[in-house]
């Protein structure tokens, strides 16, 4: 057992050079590391919001939110197809109930027709069907969602809320987020070093669906102040409505959305000189525009952002260039975080903040300062302790010891993981499996001299004895790290990652390359005492 | 060079003799600590009940001002916030269960920790917000029931290891050892009402794997001496397998509580909780390694003949641990 070819040590010393390398650059501080990456690559390890300071923010999108807008636009693009159908398909007693649209042909003899005209609706561009049809009665067509039609509505709308998201942090600067759909319906957000994570947040969650919505200038205001509306209409909250009423009917119909811009920016209104932002549509939706004042012109229109009326100015003049400005009681920096999510564009689906966890640069610079201070110390003990027990051996021990932790975060700068507070309790525990292997060894080795063998004898036999239940206690530890990564979530998952890392350098470092100092020291000195 | 002796040579202690006493002073001890969770129940953090947490820092002042907060916040119409120093005099904690009607509307918990930070900033010039946590009530419930399955998976896991490596004993005595640990690690989580929260549980997978390993290493001397000793009596073969094993257990404990007991006291303030838990946990493990899981075996009638039918298996222990280590 301590017969080491020539081989087998180049290539277990390289092995080892190679892995602390790695670890180098982590340890290097910022400034110096920055200019050593202009020359060489530098892997370095992450360090996790809750040590390093930033947010992290979880949303969930409401489902059966989701679903309605389908519904909602489904209905759209139903009365769209009857109208234009020709001849024209009459219909009535639209209904929007448990998730089924339901309308039915006022004239019986146009049931195929209709048919006929709502296929391209139900079926998507990928030829399979998004709504079942079904007749009742004979002249009542329902359409239900068709199996994966909601989850395939789901998943593109996550996938385009993320994107929406990232161009939003995109637009607050110099930012390094990540951002990752989780599950069905969450989108995680964590960006490190983030000193105000209000800002962020109130711009990540704010749905920002502009509308423009003709005013139903004959309701009640009776009703109205009751949230009743009549048909056709329906009663959106006004918050600055200068009636003094805390909501205003609308006309549902007719309306343009906002989705369609190509610019948007925060501006004062030249008037009253508060801040206001312009949007500017693109082509279609410039048209579209231009009808809607055109025909409207000295009526009042509404505009509404995330359901909720921001004002109601008057159309004076038809608009054509495609341009408007928005105005109401906005501040600067609201002017210009409304700028920036109308520009990105609208979230489809509504998102929550469920989670959120941010940590200030302050208290994570005082976690990293005094949690280093506190590793070294301990460190620093062990390394005096193993030393005055064991003496060479535990010198070999205490070498060990520190390649060990090189490798750990070698491995873990080389797979770009990130360091998190419970992993700093997986590395604390594998430090713990490594001193310990070596001191299992080394006691073994005094017991077996003890019993009266000689030097060499007692070597062997001690590390044999004792890698019985080194193994043992590390192949617990590797089964109870796999459950915790199977089985855990995110800070959990954290320790099992170092956990597994390092059980594979803690058992290399403390029993391989122990062993191969021990027998070049044995081939060396072919000691006759052995003091230990 | 003379070197170190934490534990003479041939000590040997009666450890066994007092396995009675022992055991039932830990069972009480798990019985108390049980009837604390149970009654005072454990301090839990938002992420296993949901609400949010502030940490701020009152730059501008000595010590912060607790009561006159405590009577802000509550105007904000949430109810009565937990407030709780750390660290520094000037340092709080500001704790709010969820609101009414957050189970409809998973936001509020956000919503809320948003109101009582700008209420924060408003009243406070000189405050720093260090830290803002905020759980809604589903996703602490997922936290909590992942926390706790990933915790039972791990023991169940290892107690199965140790059940196939060795006899079915000894997969008890693990798992109760474990139960043991864990269970008083939870008691004095209860008794001190320290903040129960997700790294707690990466803390109590410590303890696990350091009690675990601590109670291979004995159980592998005793399955050695078992073998040797096939005549020797159970107690006083424990007590043999105990006493080899002593310098290594003391020595191994000392070096690991070193930087434990460090980052308790000069540690960051955050985690506190955190490495008392850790250093609790080994002092404990270390404990049960000897009181809880070697006793057992006497109970369970481990003797010489538990290894007789099963001697196909011993060599292959043996092989495994000699081509995973050393060579002959």
């Amino acid at each position: 057992m301590l017969d080491f070819p020539r081989w087998r040590v180049w290539m277990l010393s390289l092995l080892v050079l190679a892995g602390v390398l790695l670890a180098i650059p982590s340890l290097l501080p910022m400034s110096i590391r920055a200019q050593v990456a202009q020359y060489l690559p530098t892997p370095t390890i992450n360090l996790g919001l809750d040590l390093a300071g930033g947010s992290h923010i979880l949303l969930e999108a409401d489902t059966s939110q989701l679903a309605e807008t389908r519904l909602e636009s489904l209905e759209d693009n139903v009365r769209t197809a009857m109208r234009r159908a020709n001849p024209r398909i009459g219909i009535d007693a639209v209904s929007r109930a448990n998730g089924q649209l339901s309308f039915t042909v006022t004239d019986s003899s146009q049931i195929d027709a209709a048919r006929e005209a709502l296929l391209p609706i139900i079926s998507n561009t990928t030829g399979s069907t998004d709504w079942n049809l079904g007749v009742n009665d004979g002249n009542r067509i329902v359409l239900t969602p068709a199996g994966s039609g909601d989850e395939t509505a789901l998943d593109q709308a996550m996938d385009t809320a993320k994107d929406v998201i990232d161009r939003r942090i995109n637009a607050l600067g110099t930012l390094e987020p990540t951002i990752i759909r989780q599950g069905d319906n969450r989108i995680v957000v964590q960006v490190p070093g983030l000193d105000d994570p209000e800002a962020l947040k109130a711009l990540i969650g704010k749905t920002a669906k502009l509308e423009f919505k003709l005013v139903d200038e004959q309701a009640d205001p009776d009703q109205t102040a009751k949230g009743i509306a009549r048909v056709g209409s329906q009663v959106l909250p006004y918050p600055e409505n200068p009636t003094g009423l805390p909501n205003i009917a609308v006309r549902r119909l007719g309306g343009i959305s906002g989705d369609k811009l190509i610019k948007a920016d925060p501006t004062f209104d030249q008037q009253t000189n508060e801040p206001a932002v312009t949007i500017q549509f693109d082509g279609e939706g410039g048209q579209k525009f231009a009808r809607m004042t055109q025909q409207n012109t000295g009526k009042l229109f509404a505009i509404i952002l995330d359901g909720q009326v921001i004002s109601a100015p008057q159309i004076k003049e038809p608009i054509f260039g495609g341009v408007s400005q928005i105005s109401g009681s906005f501040t600067v920096d609201s002017a210009n975080a409304l700028s920036i999510a109308l520009r990105s564009g609208a979230l489809p689906v509504d998102l929550k903040i469920v989670e959120e966890r941010s940590v200030g640069p302050d208290l994570g610079a005082d976690s990293i300062r005094r949690g280093i201070l506190a590793a070294v110390i301990g460190t620093t003990a062990i390394l005096v302790l193993m030393f005055v027990v064991y003496g060479r051996f535990g010198m070999y021990a205490n070498m060990a010891l520190v390649i060990n932790i090189g490798l750990i975060l070698g491995i873990m700068a080389l797979a770009n993981t990130t360091l998190t507070l419970p992993g700093i309790a997986g590395f604390v525990l594998t430090i713990g499996a490594a001193v310990d292997a070596n001191v299992l060894i080394n006691e073994r080795i005094r017991e077996e001299l003890k019993r009266g063998r000689r030097v060499v004898q007692a070597i062997e036999f001690g590390y044999k004895e004792a890698s019985r239940a080194i193994f043992d206690a590390n192949s617990t530890n590797v089964i109870a790290a796999v459950l915790l990564f199977i089985f855990g979530s995110g800070p959990i998952r954290g320790f099992a990652v170092v956990l597994m890392i390092g059980i594979v350098t803690s058992v290399f470092t403390a029993v391989t390359l122990t062993r191969m100092w021990v027998a070049g020291w044995v081939k060396r000195t072919r000691p006759q005492e052995l003091v230990i | 060079m003379k070197l170190l002796k934490l534990v003479p040579d041939d000590t040997n202690i009666d450890f066994l003799k007092w396995r009675t006493f022992a055991f039932g002073i830990s069972l009480l001890l798990m019985i108390a600590s049980i009837g604390l969770v149970a009654t005072k129940g454990l301090n839990f953090g938002v992420d296993f009940i949901g609400g949010q947490m502030i940490r701020a820092t009152f730059t501008q002042d000595a010590a912060a001002p607790v009561t006159e907060l405590r009577t802000k916040v509550a105007t904000l119409g949430y109810g009565e916030p937990t407030i709780q120093r750390f660290g520094k005099e000037n340092q709080v904690s500001i704790r709010m269960k969820l609101p009414e009607g957050a189970d409809k509307k998973p936001e509020l918990a956000n919503v809320m920790a948003v109101k009582i930070t700008n209420k924060l900033k408003a009243d406070y010039p000189g405050v720093r917000i260090d830290g803002v946590d905020s759980v809604s009530g589903k996703v602490s419930e997922e936290l909590f029931s992942k926390g706790m399955l990933a915790l039972l998976a791990a023991m169940a896991g290892v107690s199965l290891y140790i059940w196939i490596r060795f006899e079915w004993q000894f997969g008890v005595g693990a798992i109760w050892s474990l139960l043991h640990d864990v269970t008083l690690t939870f008691g004095l989580f209860s008794l001190l009402g320290l903040e129960f929260d997700l790294n707690i549980i990466a803390a109590l997978l410590t303890i696990i794997g350091y009690s675990l390993n601590d109670t291979v290493v004995v159980y592998d001397r005793i399955r050695e001496n078992l073998m040797k000793f096939r005549k020797m009596d159970m107690a006083g073969l424990l007590n043999l397998s105990v006493n080899e094993t002593l310098a290594r257990t003391v020595m191994t404990s000392v070096s690991i509580s070193l930087p434990l007991l460090v980052l308790v006291f000069f540690g960051p303030d955050v985690i506190f909780g955190f490495s008392l838990a850790m250093a609790f946990g080994i002092i404990v493990g270390t404990y049960s390694s000897i009181y809880q899981a070697a006793p057992i075996l006497i109970w369970l009638k481990v003797g010489s003949h538990s290894f007789v039918p099963s001697e196909s298996a011993m060599p292959k222990a043996e092989r495994m641990g000699e081509s995973f280590g050393a060579q002959p």
